[in-house]
């Protein structure tokens, strides 16, 4: 009986193809939605607890400037650190490594391949604090770095444009006027929290990105690592007094740079996420009730449309359960459709903004059983009223309509 | 006598009263029915005079508006609409005046609608519907939609749908309307036989003194009354058809 209700239903539904689509947009742009966002949603939390975990244990980022994200806004210029902050960070006890940064962009060239990238000048300390491994070759050791000697490590997106397959240890690559020489190759990272590429980089002692590449003592950020067993507020304490002491910056005045927690700022970045996708998913939750009253109304209008079939159904032998049953099916049948079809159109969204935004594409097979029961759900409450209407027909009425 | 089985069907001072005060038009008035098991019963009469009317409460699609309908001896008032549902599925067959088919439906898919409700299974239903088709000669048409046959062919299909599902009583409103009369009387005869062969009881409303020539009993009604009601003969059929 209800197997054959389902295929009753399949064929009224396909008799008004047209009708029945627009019936179930809604609920395939609700069902969509909610798949695409959660989707989405987990993926890039999936991918900040990645790159949380790749930067190894408490890092701390020093940036000149105040505090807050983006550039740092107009007027007074920002000072900036230099080697000598760096060190004295570095004689701190509640650190355990600090290293320097300086960047350019720049291209590299080897043989006839070159493509522009960001250099990154830092001390030996800056594969552990980040969480690097090496592929092949090894890290740049402390004397190249104060000595800022020719040397290089590379990305493996780097590798990949200049050297194809090839191992690139040993090799000679040339920076503006530096002949350098790779001695290291990065394990892959892959996308990071802003799904910027992370393996598009060349590393290079310090001194000489400023003194051959920038052509100024400027450090820009200096990472640090808070040494084991010490809480990160008293690392972060200990790193506020020392630059308000070096930077001169008296009592009651605000800090003119800013310490950032990397866990901090992942548990911030995914709070950001949820509350984004809890707001898409109360979007798509209102759209799912106006699919469901969709296909209410038009149910109701089926009901009406076939007030005589229903009354020969009823004077034949059918009783208003079956009349009941069929019309509900009816409704499932058409929400679940919507369903479906809204599960595949959300989880190709989710695809696709992955592929663009660098997102892992997570699927989850309970969110889409869920919303696959959702969907009948909307089915069931939103066509009952209408199926019920048409099992309350008084046979004899129903006949003699129109 | 008192015969210990109660007629199949019986009608005590059964009224039918459509709209109220001026517009008040009383289809049955009073009517005093019993039909046996195993009856063929004619119904004639001029037109309004409340044959559909009456076919309807045997059917048990419309109750009297007042007086007593029992079907087997049960008072039907009582039951509620899904035992009537019941009741229609399981006793009784539907021949309608205006042929009531599913429009979208194929030939063969509206003689399986009552045995689909019975719970027949799909090759039993499938096979029984063939037959049936056949028996009113239909066969090679199965497949075509009420709006691809005919009046006489549609109204064939009401007959196969009415005879497929076994019932205990076939109620047929003016089964031969749309027929010519070569047909009609084939018609006629395959009701007889159902009638002499499996017991079933027939009710039937016709026009026409020769199709209710076939029938056992003749029943005449007029402005919503029994006039006349008796044994079949060749004459009271022709007196029939002087009084339509
Ligand atoms: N739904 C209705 N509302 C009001 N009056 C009705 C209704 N159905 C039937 N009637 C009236 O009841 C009377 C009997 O109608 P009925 O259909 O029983 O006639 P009939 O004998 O079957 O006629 P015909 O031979 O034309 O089919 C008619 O006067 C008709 O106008
Ligand atoms: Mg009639």
């Amino acid at each position: 009986m209800l197997l054959e209700a389902i295929r009753l239903a399949l064929r009224s539904i396909f008799r008004n193809k047209l009708r029945s689509f627009l019936t179930i947009l809604g609920v395939v742009i609700g069902v969509a939605a909610v798949i695409a966002m959660v989707t989405v949603g987990q993926g890039s939390s999936a991918q900040v607890s990645a790159s949380v975990e790749s930067l190894g244990s408490d890092v701390l980022v020093i940036r000149p400037g105040q505090r807050g994200f983006g550039p740092p806004s107009g007027g007074t210029p920002v000072r900036r650190f230099n080697l000598r902050d760096a060190d004295a960070l570095a004689e701190l006890t509640r650190l355990r490594a600090v290293a320097p940064q300086a960047t350019s962009s720049e291209t590299v060239v080897y043989g006839n391949a070159n493509t522009s990238t960001s250099i990154t000048g830092t001390n030996e300390a800056w594969a552990e604090i980040s969480g690097w491994t090496f592929a092949s070759g090894r890290n740049l050791t402390a004397n190249e770095a104060r000595s800022g000697a020719a040397v290089c490590v590379i990305g493996q997106t780097v590798r990949e444009k200049l050297f194809g397959a090839a191992d690139p240890v040993g090799q000679q690559i040339r920076v503006k006027a530096i002949a350098c020489q790779v001695v290291g190759l990065l394990e892959e990272k892959g996308a990071g929290s802003f799904g910027q590429d992370q393996d598009d980089i060349v590393v290079m002692p310090i001194r000489l990105v400023q003194r051959r590449l920038n052509g100024n003592d400027d450090v820009s950020t200096i990472q640090a690592a808070v040494a084991d067993n010490v809480p990160t507020e008293a690392a972060i304490a200990q790193i506020e007094d020392l630059m308000r002491e070096r930077r001169k910056i008296g009592f009651g005045q605000e800090d003119d740079f800013s310490v950032t927690d990397m866990k901090e700022l992942a548990s911030m970045l995914n709070s950001v996420n949820s509350v984004l996708s809890g707001m898409l998913s109360s979007v798509a939750a209102v759209s799912l009730l106006v699919g469901g009253i969709g296909i209410m109304n038009i149910m109701l209008v089926s009901v009406t449309e076939r007030t005589r079939e229903i009354g020969i159904r009823l004077a034949i032998g059918a009783t208003g359960r079956q009349v009941l049953t069929q019309f509900l099916v009816e409704a499932v049948v058409l929400s679940l459709m919507g369903g479906v079809i809204g599960i595949l159109v959300g989880l190709a969204l989710a695809w696709g903004a992955g592929v663009f935004m660098a997102i892992p594409f997570t699927p989850s097979a309970p969110v889409i059983a869920l919303a696959f029961c959702f969907s009948a759900v909307v089915g069931v409450v939103f066509g009952y009223f209408p199926a019920r209407r048409a099992a309350q027909m008084d046979p004899i009425e129903a006949l003699r309509h129109q | 006598m008192v015969d210990a089985t109660p007629p199949l069907i019986e009608f005590r001072k059964v009224s039918r009263i459509y709209g109220t005060g001026e517009a008040e038009v009383r289809a049955l008035d009073g009517v005093d029915l019993q039909i046996c098991r195993g009856e063929f019963v004619a119904i004639m009469g001029p037109s309004g005079s409340g044959k559909s009317t009456a076919m309807n409460i045997i059917g048990c699609l419309d109750r009297p508006s007042a007086g007593d309908y029992l079907f087997e001896g049960t008072p039907v008032q009582d039951l509620s609409p899904d035992a009537l549902a019941l009741l229609r599925r399981h006793y009784l067959g539907f021949v309608f005046q205006g042929f009531n088919l599913l429009p979208r439906s194929s030939a063969q898919e509206n003689v399986e609608l009552p045995m689909i409700y019975k719970g027949l299974p799909a090759a039993e239903r499938i096979a029984r519907a063939r037959s049936a088709l056949a028996k009113v000669g239909l066969d090679g048409r199965e497949h075509h939609q009420p709006s691809q046959l005919s009046g006489g062919q549609q109204q064939r299909v009401a007959i196969a749908r009415a005879l497929a599902g076994d019932p205990m009583v076939i109620l047929a409103d003016e089964p031969t309307g749309n027929l010519d009369s070569h047909r009609s009387h084939e018609i006629l005869l395959l009701l007889q036989e159902l009638n002499r062969k499996d017991g079933i009881t027939i009710v039937m409303v016709t026009h026409e003194p020769d199709i209710a020539a076939y029938a056992k009993r003749l029943v005449i009604f007029t402005d919503g009354k029994i006039v006349k009601d008796e044994p079949v003969t060749a004459a009271a059929t022709e007196t029939a058809a002087e009084a339509v």
